[in-house]
């Protein structure tokens, strides 16, 4: 037995440590292809879009005029339109996927677990151009006569409530576009939030019960401090999601360049921008201010993303 | 596993054997290769893809349009990616030599303002040029303007604020429109003419379904949208007034008019807006989509194709387009361009393609 195991040993060993290599090669291969691709895009972007910081300076983050006809550019209505329209979206989303997940994970009847779940998972599903169509040809109608009205008829001329009410009576604008985001990223929310209660160990919740704990008090206490920081990751994923559609906010917020300066009126966001204008944009400091907004959006997603990992990482040491 | 593939490939080879076949039995009509390639204006894509099936079937000549937009078109063109362009917006002639290519009209269609007013019935509202312009730059804000009932004496005007609706993504149709405004109103000016402005009123609808979605929605809204989509939907047009001071409804026989009483033969590399045209019929707003393609051609046999398309079209393709909504070119603005075709020749020097006498 010893001999064959000798004999069939050695190469066998050798040929595990060649195939060790290849796989380690392969992995790392496919790591670095990732990073050399994102180093690209970057850096093709700031070529792109470097005329247009060139010419505009520091006024293409203050300014909100957008003017294709004399070629003036400033990105800042367009990113205070994303950044709104994204927090707005986080702060509707955020209850409500808290709620579904925790509704699932607890107290769900196991017979209506998995048909509630897969309806979350539907909704990720789909795919923003419909959820654009809906808004605009379904849900837009019905906030406008539901929502909109009744506020905007029953704010007190002259108030700041006013002021912040005024719109066009058709249900685009900022709010709708916010509220359809929330849509969108509510089952990514839900779903992560899901699986992060699901690893919580049953020993730790039904010790909870057995203390005397009712349901409320062991998520609270016990389940959403268990998954804190996983949870923070979970949110940063549906924001990050929010800053960057484009297709359904396009439908919906009323395209119009400048500081939006009610809840109801237009806006526009940066991937609305760009999608709207680019397949049209013939001039070099309209081409290039549009790949400087990619740009600009590339690096609010990182500083999104990276404030992520700075809270996690505290959560983690602390 | 391997034996699969093996007859797969076969089984491959052996049918493109079969269409290369094919192809060459198609050469005696098709004048050169399978397929050619364009991209540009997303306004004519329907006709052309209409005018596509219908030549594939007759001559095996393959058309793959792209419908990228316009300003996608001139890109891939001057790229030399494609073997033409598309284009609502006209080149300028100095800008054609500059990177030298020809433009040529194919079909025209023309610009609709849509309104939605309770109570007043499709056509009957009636708007000059410089009352539109106002009513898009937010400075008549209400449909009981006295403006506006001066020119709508005895129509029952809403006292109804106005929403102006706009096209949000970059397009031909806002070309055509701001020209039309630039033309005919002095205040229009300080916004200017392009495929997109600084709109200083309204809301923006991405795209011609935009567009309408927002102004079906919204009483008391004016938007503008092509001819062929506003009649496809039956949507609430506005009468505009016309060079001539009559007041005239979008129909195919007043965007024909406008483009027959065009000179076209004072406009170098067919650069002609057909805004504001005289004729006591003819519609205020209309312009040509046009190809584009590059004056020397590498390869004359991708030439010859592209220009044996676009004879076929203007032979046998206005059918198509009239069934469409588009208004076919007048007879003589077609011969016209087939003789311009003289000057796109091949790596010879020779012109690629010599349209038979009509």
């Amino acid at each position: 037995m010893t001999t064959v195991a000798e004999a069939g040993g050695a190469p066998r060993a050798a040929r595990g440590a060649a195939l060790d290599r290849l796989f380690e090669a392969l992995c790392f291969g496919a790591a670095t292809l990732l990073l050399t691709a994102l180093g690209g895009l970057v850096v093709s972007l700031a070529i792109g879009g470097w005329p247009a910081f060139e010419r505009f300076g520091l006024s293409f983050f203050t300014s909100a005029t957008w003017d294709p006809v004399q070629e003036i550019y400033g990105a800042a209505g367009a990113v205070t339109g994303t950044l709104v329209t994204a927090t707005l979206a986080l702060l509707f989303a955020l209850p409500l996927a808290f709620g579904i997940a925790i509704f699932l994970v607890e107290l769900c009847p196991p017979m209506l677990r998995r048909p509630i779940g897969t309806a979350v998972e539907l909704l990720a599903g789909i795919p923003s151009i419909v959820y654009g169509m809906w808004g605009l040809f379904v849900f837009a109608p019905w906030f406008a006569k539901h929502v909109q009205m009744p506020i905007m008829m029953s704010a007190k001329p002259g108030t700041l409530w006013e002021t912040i009410t005024t719109g066009v009576p058709n249900g685009a604008g900022i709010l709708s576009a916010s509220i359809i985001l929330a849509i969108m990223i509510l089952p990514f929310i839900a779903a992560t939030m899901r699986e992060l209660l699901l690893t919580i160990p049953a020993q730790v919740r039904e010790s909870a019960y057995g203390l005397g704990s009712t349901t409320f008090e062991v998520i609270r206490n016990v389940s959403i401090p268990y998954v804190r920081t996983g949870a923070i990751g979970a949110v940063m994923l549906g924001l990050g999601r929010a800053l960057g559609e484009t297709m359904a906010v396009t439908f919906i917020i009323g395209n119009a360049h400048g500081f939006p300066t009610s809840i109801f009126a237009s806006g526009s966001t940066i991937a609305s921008t760009i999608a709207n204008e680019f397949a049209e944009a013939t001039g070099e400091a309209h081409t290039s201010s549009l790949i400087a907004l990619g740009l600009v959006l590339f690096l609010i997603t990182f500083a999104v993303l990276a404030l992520a990992r700075l809270l996690i990482g505290r959560q983690a040491h602390a | 596993m391997f034996r699969k593939v093996l007859v797969g490939v076969a089984a491959c080879l052996a049918l493109t054997a079969c269409s290369n076949n094919s192809d060459k039995a198609g050469e005696a009509k098709a004048p050169a290769g399978a397929q050619i390639a364009g991209a540009g204006a997303t306004f004519p894509a329907p006709l052309y893809a209409k005018w596509a099936e219908a030549q594939k079937a007759e001559t095996g000549l393959a058309l793959n349009y792209q419908a990228i937009g316009s300003g996608g078109g001139i890109k891939q063109i001057k790229a030399k990616t494609v073997a033409f362009g598309a284009s609502d917006k006209p080149l300028k002639p100095e800008e054609l030599n500059e990177a030298g290519l020809v433009q040529f009209p194919t079909v025209i269609g023309g610009v609709v303002p849509i309104v939605n007013l309770p109570g007043v019935t499709p056509g009957q509202i009636k708007l000059t040029g410089p009352l539109l312009a106002d009513i898009f730059l937010g400075t008549v804000k209400k449909w009981n303007d006295p403006a506006i009932a001066q020119a709508n004496p005895g129509v029952a005007l809403p006292n109804l604020p106005i929403t102006v609706v706009h096209r949000s993504d970059g397009s031909g149709t806002t070309f055509l429109f701001t020209s039309y405004l630039t033309a005919v109103a002095p205040q229009w000016a300080k916004v200017g003419a392009s495929d997109a402005v600084a709109w200083p009123a309204g809301q923006g609808g991405k795209g011609n379904d935009g567009v309408s979605g927002y102004v079906k929605q919204t009483p008391g809204a004016i938007g503008y949208v092509e001819y062929a989509f506003a009649k496809q939907n039956g949507l609430a047009h506005a009468a505009l007034q016309n060079a001539a001071g009559t007041f005239v409804n979008p129909t195919a026989e007043s965007f024909a008019a406008a483009a027959s009483g065009a000179d076209w033969s004072k406009a170098p590399g067919f650069y002609l807006l057909l805004i504001n045209q005289p004729g006591a019929n003819a519609w205020p707003i209309t312009g040509a989509t046009f190809i584009l393609m590059h004056k020397a051609q590498a390869d004359a046999a991708t030439g010859k194709s592209v220009l044996s398309f676009v004879d076929w079209a203007y032979a046998k393709g206005d059918a198509a387009a009239n069934e469409l909504a588009y208004v076919p070119l007048p007879a003589d603005l077609k011969q016209r361009v087939r003789s311009s075709w003289s000057a796109i020749v091949g790596p010879d020097g020779k012109p690629v393609y010599v349209p038979a006498a009509q």
